[in-house]
């Protein structure tokens, strides 16, 4: 145990001990730990050849074992199986409203309706990996890494919580555990990050899909896909990639049969990657502050001595002259 | 000795004031104001750190940032820049006429710099962190961090240039020498960086062209926070030294109403160019991105409400007062500008934020949030009126020749 970890035990300990909190009452994200840690032990070896994975919207049919599947392989709050089932066939009211991923729900199935034909469409939700992360840049205290392979991952032991990466995240995607006082975390997909660096197993909501919602690969070879898929299959799909570009470009990329803003997927992100867009003006301020404010000290440095002393001299005749009259103003 | 510590308390800490009398002496309603917020803000502070953000406050996935940083910081930083305006005013452009106007901007601006760090830890959800920031990871690519570090580095500057008036009250000649030759260098080192991080919380709001509403979006929002935050310190000094002359006139031995009515007018002048350039600034940036078309939409009319009503008046109000040499108007206008940079934060951070949530899913503050913030503001003023009552602020210290 070196001293953080002792430091950290100790306040954790303190904090439960005067809340009296039942360290089982909140289940708190295992995943972000476990994927950072592999990733420490393996960065060196890790392929540089970025994965992808495709979500053909048009295939989903709602049963949202991907939720399930996700929750279980990462340790979340889970129920069983037929709990999530249940609402392909319209037994609950899941779909009634549009949800988000929160701690403990990395992943979210939404449904709405096709504009084309009435019929619904699922849309499921995680974290877009971006090529480019806008949480990465954002991040005052360096927790986000970009792995070679696609996946963004979380470092929680030196997160802040200061939040400025969900603000930052175009897609709205991040979510905090609100409910935890001592050490709350940024929770989020990690793409599987600890299946897909073993080779061959995919991430487990790829795995479980029953109806081939999701194509797993080589980012390049997925775009292919996409484009092949669209081209084969005329009329079927908006001829369009959502992910391609958007921000720069991202890991999960999206197929669609009606135009992506009707399926919650924001069409207005742009195609800028949001680490460019503070780019400039850290630029600037370093230019400015490292190089360009020296002169500016120095010169009034130089202004203010040489006042300094010339008031001096003012000041004496001018209390001589005024005498009394000068207080304790001037 | 026990006597000699007991006398230099009571000399130092009561005024010359027994035990009995000084508390009576506090008795005011102002006090009793105080501590009734007090008595909402603490628990509130402690209940905050016992259960967490979830409970205390109206935060959600979609609003990671509410009052807090909102108010506490972002207001709380912008109207804290006293320091700044009246040191570059006094020691970069000798404007000597003003430096009475310093010691008090100074100690508003390290004690709004202080207390919004305060506040900030109720908001961080692992506060006890913080020092990670500053020696243990960090994240350069990010304007957050650029924040941080300023923050830290413009507190000790402040105090450096504050430490002149602790020395004097302590008696300690040499240490005041030593830091009254630093402060000059603090002071120049605090231009730069109180202008860079007053910029960088604007430029926090450049990550997010697609959740601030495009009438509040520009890339020019460094220059916007920079540019309002020097008005704003301008109008705050006005402001405070309103309250100050009243609160405590005594202080002042041979104070000059006309001069001083003088000086807030010259005061009203430079916040009402400064408040001209950043109209017609604004407007550019409207004209630039094509904007007009939002104009007339409900947020548009909320932004002209901004614009027109605590940007454009306040400029004219400025001018008419110089004017007519009216003080009581520039002292009006000042505390109107005030509201203005407070809305316009409020507006960036919260209100414009967000902009396409249905109005029904919007956040607004607890009354915790509220009531937490306004506890710190009531420490930030018991805190000033305890040292403003002690250590020569508002006077130069008879006992040393001013260093001006």
């Amino acid at each position: 145990m070196n001293r953080r970890d002792f430091f950290k035990k100790s306040l954790v300990i303190a904090g439960s001990t005067l809340i009296g909190l039942n360290s089982n009452a909140f289940a708190q994200n295992i995943a972000n730990e476990r994927n950072y840690k592999l990733y420490e032990k393996i960065k060196n070896s890790i392929p540089k050849e970025p994965y992808g994975i495709l979500v053909d919207t048009t295939r989903c049919i709602g049963c949202r074992r991907c939720e399930w599947a996700c929750n279980e392989w990462n340790g979340n709050p889970n129920k069983p199986i037929s709990e999530f089932e249940k609402s392909a066939v319209g037994k609950d009211d899941v779909f009634t409203k549009i949800r988000r991923m929160h701690a403990g729900s990395f992943t979210v199935v939404n449904r709405y309706y096709s504009s084309k034909d009435k019929n619904p469409i699922y849309v499921k939700r995680q974290c877009m990996h971006c090529l480019e992360p806008g949480c990465l840049s954002s991040c005052f205290v360096d927790a986000y890494r970009k792995t070679s392979v696609g996946p963004v991952i979380h470092l929680p032991n030196v997160c802040i919580g200061c939040r400025y990466c969900m603000v930052a995240c175009p897609f709205d995607v991040l979510a905090y555990e609100y409910y935890e006082p001592i050490n709350p975390q940024i929770t989020k997909c990690t793409m599987c990050f600890d299946r897909i660096v073993n080779e061959g197993v995919v991430p487990a909501c790829v795995e479980i899909c029953p109806a081939e919602v999701m194509t797993f690969g080589k980012r390049n070879e997925i775009i292919r896909l996409a484009h092949e898929r669209i081209n084969n299959n005329p009329g079927k799909y908006v001829n369009y990639v959502y992910g391609e570009h958007e921000v720069g470009g991202t890991s999960w990329l999206y197929l669609s049969s009606v135009p992506f803003n009707e399926i919650g997927l924001r069409t207005d992100v742009g195609e800028i990657p949001i680490p460019k867009l503070s780019k400039g003006y850290l630029l600037a301020v370093k230019m400015f502050e490292i190089v360009g404010a020296w002169p500016l000290v120095f010169g009034a440095y130089y202004a203010i001595s040489k006042a300094r002393r010339r008031g001096h001299l003012e000041h004496e005749t001018h209390q001589e002259k005024k005498g009394e009259e000068h207080g304790q103003k001037h | 000795m026990a006597r000699s510590t007991n006398s230099w308390f009571r000399e130092k800490i009561l005024l010359g004031m027994t035990p009995k009398e000084f508390i009576i002496s506090n008795a005011t309603p102002g006090n009793f104001i105080a501590i009734v917020i007090l008595a909402y803000a603490i628990p509130v502070m402690i209940y905050r750190l016992v259960y967490g953000l979830g409970p205390s406050t109206n935060l959600s996935d979609n609003y990671p940032w509410g009052f807090w940083i909102g108010f506490d910081i972002l207001v709380g930083i912008a109207l804290a820049a006293p320091g700044l305006t009246l040191g570059t005013a006094v020691h970069l452009f000798g404007m000597k006429e003003y430096h009475h106007f310093v010691r008090p901007a100074i100690l508003s601006s390290l004690l709004g710099y202080i207390f919004a760090v305060f506040a900030l830890m109720f908001d961080l959800g692992r506060y006890y962190r913080i020092p990670y920031l500053l020696g243990y990871s960090w994240g350069f690519s990010s304007i957050l961090f650029l924040i941080g570090w300023h923050f830290f580095l413009y507190i000790n500057i402040c105090l450096i240039e504050w430490s002149p008036a602790l020395f004097e009250w302590l008696n300690l000649r040499k240490a005041r020498e030593f830091f009254t030759k630093l402060a000059i260098w603090a002071t120049i080192f605090g231009v730069i960086i109180a202008g860079g991080h007053q910029s960088a919380l604007g430029g926090l709001f450049l990550l997010v062209p697609g959740k601030l509403h495009p009438l509040w979006y520009s890339v020019f929002l460094p220059v916007f926070f920079l540019l309002s935050a020097i008005f704003a310190g301008i109008s705050m000094v006005i402001f405070e030294s309103t309250i100050t002359h009243k609160v405590f006139r005594r202080q002042l031995k041979d104070f000059d109403q006309e001069r001083f009515d003088r000086q807030t007018i010259g005061l009203g002048k430079a916040a009402a160019s400064g408040l001209f350039i950043y109209f017609i600034l604004k407007i550019f940036d409207l004209a630039h991105s094509n904007n007009w078309a939002y104009l007339n939409t409900p947020y548009g009319y909320w932004y002209l409400v901004e614009i027109l009503g605590f940007v454009l008046l306040p400029a004219l109000l400025f001018v008419h007062a110089a004017r007519k040499g009216k003080a009581k108007l520039v002292r009006f206008t000042g505390f109107l500008t005030v509201l203005g940079v407070i809305l316009n934060r409020l507006n960036v951070s919260i209100i414009a934020y967000n902009w396409y949530i249905p109005f029904s899913q919007k956040y607004y503050p607890a009354w915790t949030e509220i009531a937490l913030s306004a506890g710190v503001v009531t420490m930030l003023v018991l805190a000033y009126r305890f040292i403003v009552n002690r250590m020569a602020i508002m006077y130069d210290h008879p006992d040393y020749e001013s260093i001006h």
